[in-house]
């Protein structure tokens, strides 16, 4: 067992836990986008970042890759990590304005208007690359690709041409954490013998 | 008859010992004429871009018409970058010294004729002073060279890269045989810890101390373990690992072997970016070579240690010089950092201990083995030893590659041996660090040039680029650029980097189109610490350096962006307004005829006037102007 803080509570965990894993075990909320307990922790998001100190000494770590050490001090709650939180979803609610999802997670944080210009209105996508992950890892196919990087990045089927590999098992519809997966579906599947995307609903 | 052939004759080209590679060494210098002229052309790629391919060409020929080639060994030699490359194509004839620069096919007869056969020296191609008019003969007198102390660079320009024979006259490969024949691994790593050298890739990790955690991972996890050169060098304006590679590649081939027989390694990694494929051909070369030689590959010099090495082309992808995004890149998948709390001394390539070092780091190892980590140590200041290659580029004289022992000022670097700013002003900053740095004021032109001081100076020292910048660089434009460059470069994995940069670049847009507030500047401060914060990898981490210096030292210049609508150095095109002064301006009408929306008005040898409101804010008429009457404001 390990024991250490988080925002001043003493906890224990299991060698090999992460931060986050400890957290939710006690209750204790961290704001999570691109974590699904089914697949490899990625740490694309960083809305997970909480805040490490010891002394005069202080870093930000994800929670969700962090593993857990003795004796370490962890704050949830402190002006960095807001700093952090609220640029995110200031960021997100300006990228992916057309989903309701993230609106609501903004809402939750207190952030409910953005100062950027919005590029495009229907945007859903935050290219968390979550479902790319879950149908290679959990469904054990590669039907949906991250391609590009950069800006430029995008979610789509591999080589951006429509695939017939997907078995339509719904997991990528399920665990998008902003809606996206709906409007993206279809054109990943190419044309669909049948219509998936009402799986989700 | 070239070296290489003398010792391929020789009845086993595989050295066994120590004692062989000292005599095929003698061998080698006994067949060479000290007295003999030889001449060498640089085919480092900016001088190659000046055509400095036909000049060697014509020296060939004219020695073959001459007559007098036999009397040339080996004739003439092509060599890596020496650096002064803004006067390239650069010939030198040794061992006299003498230094010609600007070189043109036409010239090589001439060389030849006076230089070779009488003795005489063709004054035309010396450099001149610019402070005194002086010509000047040899090359260790040009003020360039002069305050230089070329330790890792002391073989680039003497050898040809592409001959072992030269690199091993010159006395590469001694570490290595010293190593193998009289230290034990152990002792290796405690004279890298001695010499104090630390990482020349970007963050300055100390290498001694590296390769100790690398050690003790082992001792856990058992081998094998990897040694990895990274030779991605991604920052725009660098290209020191280039010319290293290119022009000395057995020494970063022999500081990776003795890495790896330091660390127990039996497989070696040199990732090069493919846009340098002169560095991979040299490379390639230089390994053929060396295994022919028995010094890689099964049985080292009959040592009992086995080592080898491979070439992995990177994709030319900024983001894969990260170490991480390195390791993917090699593994075949995609360079994108992995989100990992643990170090890759521990869990490196293929999940296995792995030590990776950048190519100066490396070519310093032979250098530290062979002299002692005691005299490296000597070298430069006590948390910052030895020395550092730079390339200086940008608004100076004397654009090329400068190596000085860490902790001279700034001003060293820049106007001494770079002879300053074109025009004589003094410099108005200068970016260090490359995209992940920041800029140095004039004002703080004595800061020593060492990972530490930079670092407080808020800049760093990064792989070694240095950008100088005077009066006419805008610094909104600069953070532009280099957001710009990194937004592109991102591998968008995570979100602080990938949205945040873009939107700090909007936030500049702003500004250079003089819309903005003081709160803007809050925000992009307040944005800034949220992507140092929180991004996946340094690449995201880093990237607000450049303006977070640039408001620190020149916070006035933003503000005049967003409170007045003033670009002070009269870049930012909407922000800006031409016009002419009465007094300087003689009529003389070319302004006029240049202009391209026609928007100069007139009469011949009365001054001219601009209709500001048609004026597109193209410059030509500044630059048309030989009067200066031609004003940005
Ligand atoms: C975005 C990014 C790009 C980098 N590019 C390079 C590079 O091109 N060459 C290099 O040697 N190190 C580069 N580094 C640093 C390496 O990750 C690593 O720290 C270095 O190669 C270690 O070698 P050293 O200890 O000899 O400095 C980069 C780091 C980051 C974050
Ligand atoms: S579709 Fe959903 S899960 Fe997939 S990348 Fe976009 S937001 Fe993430
Ligand atoms: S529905 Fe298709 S694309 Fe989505 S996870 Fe299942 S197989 Fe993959
Ligand atoms: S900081 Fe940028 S380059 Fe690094 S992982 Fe994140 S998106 Fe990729
Ligand atoms: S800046 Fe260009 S458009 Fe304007 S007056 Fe000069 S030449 Fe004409
Ligand atoms: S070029 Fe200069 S001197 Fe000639 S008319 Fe134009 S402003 Fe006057
Ligand atoms: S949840 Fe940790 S980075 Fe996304
Ligand atoms: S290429 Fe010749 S001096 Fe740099």
């Amino acid at each position: 067992m390990i024991t250490f803080t988080i925002n001043d509570q003493k906890v224990t965990a299991k060698k090999g836990w992460t931060v986050l894993e400890t957290a939710r075990e006690y209750g204790i909320e961290i704001p999570t986008l691109c974590h699904h307990p089914a697949v490899k922790p990625s740490g694309a998001c960083r809305l997970c970042m909480v805040e490490l100190k010891e002394k005069n000494w202080s870093k930000l770590v994800a929670s969700c890759i962090y593993p857990v050490a003795e004796g370490i001090n962890v704050y949830t709650e402190t002006p960095r990590v807001h700093n952090v939180r609220r640029w995110i979803l200031e960021m997100l609610l300006a990228s992916c304005p057309a989903s309701p999802e993230i609106s609501a997670l903004a809402q939750a944080h207190g952030v409910v208007s953005t100062r950027f210009k919005i590029h495009d209105p229907s945007q859903t996508c935050m290219i968390c690359g979550l479902c790319q992950r879950i149908c290679e890892e959990v469904v054990g196919l590669s039907a949906i690709a991250v391609v590009d990087r950069g800006v430029h990045k995008k979610v789509g089927s591999p080589f951006m041409r429509p695939t017939d590999v997907c078995v339509a098992c719904g997991c990528c519809l399920t665990v998008c954490p902003t809606g996206a997966m709906k409007d993206i579906f279809d054109t990943v599947r190419g044309e669909p013998k049948m219509p998936l995307t009402q799986l989700a609903m | 008859m070239h070296d290489h052939a003398l010792a391929e004759q020789s009845d086993a080209l595989r050295l066994r010992s120590l004692d062989d590679l000292n005599r095929l060494r003698k061998q080698i210098l006994d067949k060479r004429d000290p007295d003999q002229p030889e001449i060498v052309v640089c085919h480092g790629t900016g001088c190659l871009a000046n055509g400095s391919a036909d000049v060697s060409a014509a020296i060939r020929s004219a020695l073959d018409a001459s007559g007098i080639e036999a009397k040339v060994v080996p004739g003439i030699k092509t060599t890596g970058c020496q650096g002064f490359c803004s006067h390239g194509p650069l010939v030198v004839i040794r061992p006299r010294g003498i230094f010609y620069q600007k070189v043109k096919p036409k010239d090589a007869k001439e060389i030849i004729e006076k230089t070779i056969v009488q003795g005489d020296v063709v004054k035309r191609l010396l450099y001149k002073n610019p402070t005194d008019g002086e010509k000047i003969l040899h090359e260790q007198d040009i003020p360039f060279y002069k305050r230089q102390t070329r330790v890792v660079l002391h073989n680039i320009g003497k050898i040809d890269p592409t001959d072992i024979s030269d690199t091993i006259a010159s006395g590469g490969y001694q570490a290595l045989a010293k190593a193998l024949t009289t230290m034990t691994p152990e002792q290796v790593v405690q004279e890298i810890e001695t010499s104090g050298l630390r990482g020349r890739g970007g963050a300055g990790f100390p290498t001694g101390r590296k390769w100790r955690s690398a050690l003790t991972a082992i001792e856990k996890k058992g081998r094998p373990v990897y040694v990895v050169v990274n030779g991605d060098e991604g920052d725009p304006g660098a290209f020191m690992d280039r010319t290293i590679m290119e022009g000395d590649p057995h020494a970063v081939l022999e500081g990776l072997i003795l890495g790896a027989y330091a660390l127990g390694a039996n497989q070696g990694y040199l990732y090069v970016r493919a846009e340098y494929p002169l560095a991979i051909k040299h490379l390639t070369i230089a390994m053929e070579q060396a295994r022919a030689y028995g010094l890689l590959g099964d049985n080292i010099l009959n040592s009992g240690f086995s080592f080898d090495a491979r070439i992995n082309r990177g994709a030319g992808a900024f983001v894969c010089g990260e170490s991480t995004a390195l390791f993917t890149s090699i593994e075949g998948n995609p360079g994108n950092p992995r989100p990992k709390y643990v170090r890759s001394v521990e869990e490196g390539l293929w999940g296995r201990p792995t030590v990776l070092n950048n190519v100066e780091t490396w070519a310093n190892i032979p250098l530290i083995v062979n002299k002692g980590g005691d005299w490296y140590a000597k070298i430069g200041v006590p948390h910052s030893t030895g020395t550092k290659v730079f390339s200086l580029v940008g608004k100076v004289n004397n654009v090329g590659l400068v190596e000085v022992p860490m902790g001279v000022p700034l001003s060293t670097i820049v106007e001494d041996i770079g002879g300053g700013v074109p025009g004589g002003a003094p410099f108005k900053a200068v970016q260090t660090g490359g995209p992940s740095g920041g800029c140095i004021p004039y004002e703080l032109k004595d800061t020593p040039v060492d990972f530490d001081s930079l670092t407080k100076a808020g800049s760093m020292m990064g792989s070694g680029a240095m950008i100088v910048m005077d009066n006419r660089d805008c610094v909104v434009d600069v953070g532009r650029y280099f957001l710009r460059f990194l937004e592109e470069e991102s591998c968008g994995k995570c979100m602080p980097c990938r949205l945040g940069l873009s939107r700090m670049r909007e936030i500049l847009d702003n500004f250079s189109e003089g819309k903005g507030s003081e709160k803007d500047i809050e925000d992009l401060l307040s944005l800034s610490k949220a992507i140092q914060d929180s991004a996946l990898c340094a690449l995201g981490s880093s990237a607000p350096n450049p303006v977070l210096t640039t408001l620190k030292y020149f916070k006035d210049e933003y503000l005049a962006h967003v409170t007045r609508q003033k670009c002070p150095a009269g870049v930012c095109k909407n922000l800006i307004t031409y016009s002419i002064d009465p007094e300087l301006c003689t009529g003389c009408t070319s302004c006029a005829k240049q202009c391209p929306v026609g928007c100069i008005e007139g009469e011949k040898k009365k001054p001219h006037a601009i209709d500001t409101g048609l004026c597109i804010r193209c410059g030509i008429c500044m630059d048309t102007c030989k009067f200066n009457a031609v004003n940005v404001i």
